[in-house]
């Protein structure tokens, strides 16, 4: 991985590699793993928020229209959501497509 | 001064254990360490020690909870020997890289297999880049004082790392020595209260032991590295102010008759005192002979050690441990190392002796002797190390 300004040297490092700040998962972007993407299909959607609860990474967000859609900077393509979908309204698509 | 009481070496180094005021001692019983933990549950049960005792399922669980004790910023103890080790080796290295303090006293025993529960170094080797500052205790009071010294070493904020003990199964742990206690003063004096840097505590939360990306690895290794190899500082003034308070002064390269020394025998552990004798046994004969007993192995004390060599042509270093298929056991391979850049090299013999508490004698050591001049005569490099006293070799 290139170095970036924010890395930190040796010296800067906290004690031990301890972490100060907590939440700070959210600065990692694991969209980056990802092979698949989930794609709603919002005329099946009974906007049932099911795939927001299941999210195991917080990855899903509620638009104003009370659909779901995926926050793909954290979004790993696991699956779940379209697993547990109980109107079968998430197909996870190539990202390629 | 404190009272001079003859005790067996591991019920001293449980009192001074004791004296160290430690919160929670988690152990396992393993021979040859189990006198220590053993007293140190009567000592808990008796109330005469206020700390949490936990007889945990296995060694794993028992280096587990010192990493727990100390990530709280409390003061951990622990002992074991050989497989007890090699089952916590997991945690051993977790431990220091999380730079908690906390002290272990190691009695030195055989790595299985053959099941042996005697002792040599084939346990400490096994171990020898965990990231502890490690240290040789030779007998029962420097096991006492190195308990002190560890935690006044190993929580000094400028070092935060654990600190093991080594001691040679039943050579020291089965005898009784008389050992100087300390005054609880001279303790108060020299072991302050344990300040943590950080401390895991819910009003200021923090990660401790999180997983570390390639793009920050190195930097954490490399600050972990370089916090054992400055921690040799703190060493010696915990060493300089430990003799100002109880006059006796350790270091890094306890040298005895060596100064002027032409051959000088480089030990490990209690040889030491064995090897001592067959100094003055050889000086009586003429020959200027000295001998380097090593005990700071990490930090490994390079500038001290090629002091303490200076002029000497010929070193006879003793291992008591194997490094299967390498050039020699791992003492001597680290000093060889250490020489490379004198100008000047000294010609090094090596052997490999007293594997599973096989005695080596006064007169084992003056043909070790023999043996080494007979080779410098020849030609020293030809072979990096020899088995002594091995049948058929």
């Amino acid at each position: 991985m290139a170095k970036t300004k924010t890395d930190p040297t040796w010296q800067e490092l906290e004690i031990g590699g301890i972490v100060t700040n907590p939440g700070n998962a959210a600065e990692y972007k694991t969209g980056d793993w990802r092979s698949l993407r989930p794609l709603w299909d919002t005329k099946r959607c009974v906007r049932c928020g099911a795939c927001y609860i299941f999210c195991p990474d917080a990855s899903i967000y509620e638009t104003e229209e009370g659909y779901f859609e995926a926050d793909l900077y954290h979004c790993k393509g696991c699956g779940i959501c379209a697993h547990e979908c109980p109107t079968q309204s998430i197909k996870m698509v190539e990202e390629e497509e | 001064m404190g009272k001079r009481i003859g005790l067996e070496v591991s019920l001293s180094a449980a009192e001074a254990v004791k004296m160290a005021d430690v919160d929670c001692i988690a152990a396992y019983p393993i021979t040859p360490q189990t006198h220590i933990v053993e007293h140190l549950s009567e000592l808990v049960n008796d109330g005469e020690l206020d700390a949490e005792f936990i007889p945990v399922e296995s060694e794993h669980s028992a280096m587990s909870v010192c990493t727990g004790v100390a990530a709280v910023g409390a003061r951990a103890f622990t002992c074991t020997s050989s497989q007890g080790l090699a089952l916590m080796n997991e945690i051993v290295h977790i431990a220091a890289s999380m730079r908690l303090p906390m002290v272990m006293i190691l009695a030195n025993r055989s790595m299985s297999g053959p099941i042996s529960i005697w002792n040599d170094h084939t346990d400490v080797m096994s171990i020898r880049d965990c990231g502890w500052i490690q240290v040789f205790a030779n007998n029962g009071q420097e096991v006492f004082d190195h308990v002190l010294f560890g935690y006044r070493v190993g929580e000094s904020q400028k070092v935060m790392l654990p600190v093991m003990i080594h001691i040679d199964g039943f050579i020291l742990t089965h005898v009784i020595e008389p050992v100087e206690f300390w005054e609880t003063q001279q303790v108060e004096r020299y072991l302050p209260a344990f300040k943590p840097i950080h401390a895991l505590h819910p009003d200021r939360p923090v990660t401790m032991g999180a997983f570390g990306m390639p793009s920050m690895f190195s930097e954490v290794k490399v600050a972990q590295d370089e916090a054992l190899i400055q921690s040799k500082s703190e060493i010696m003034a915990a060493w300089n102010e430990l003799g100002d308070l109880v006059g006796r002064y350790y270091r890094p390269i306890e040298t005895y008759r060596s100064e002027d020394a032409e051959t000088l025998f480089i030990t490990q552990g209690s040889f030491g005192e064995t090897v001592s004798l067959v100094v003055d046994a050889l000086r009586d004969e003429g020959k200027r002979v000295g001998l380097l007993m090593d005990r700071l192995w990490r930090p490994f004390p390079l500038d001290e050690f090629r002091q303490a060599v200076g002029n000497a042509r010929n070193l006879i270093v003793i291992d008591r441990a194997i490094s299967y298929g390498g050039q020699g056991g791992p003492l001597a391979m680290d000093l060889r190392s250490a020489l490379y850049k004198e100008r000047n090299q000294p010609n090094i013999t090596n052997f490999i002796c007293g594997l599973a508490s096989r005695d080596v004698t006064i007169d084992d050591f003056k043909n070790m002797f023999n043996r080494s001049m007979e080779k410098i005569e020849g030609n020293p490099r030809e072979e990096d190390f020899e088995y002594y006293g091995v049948r058929g070799k």
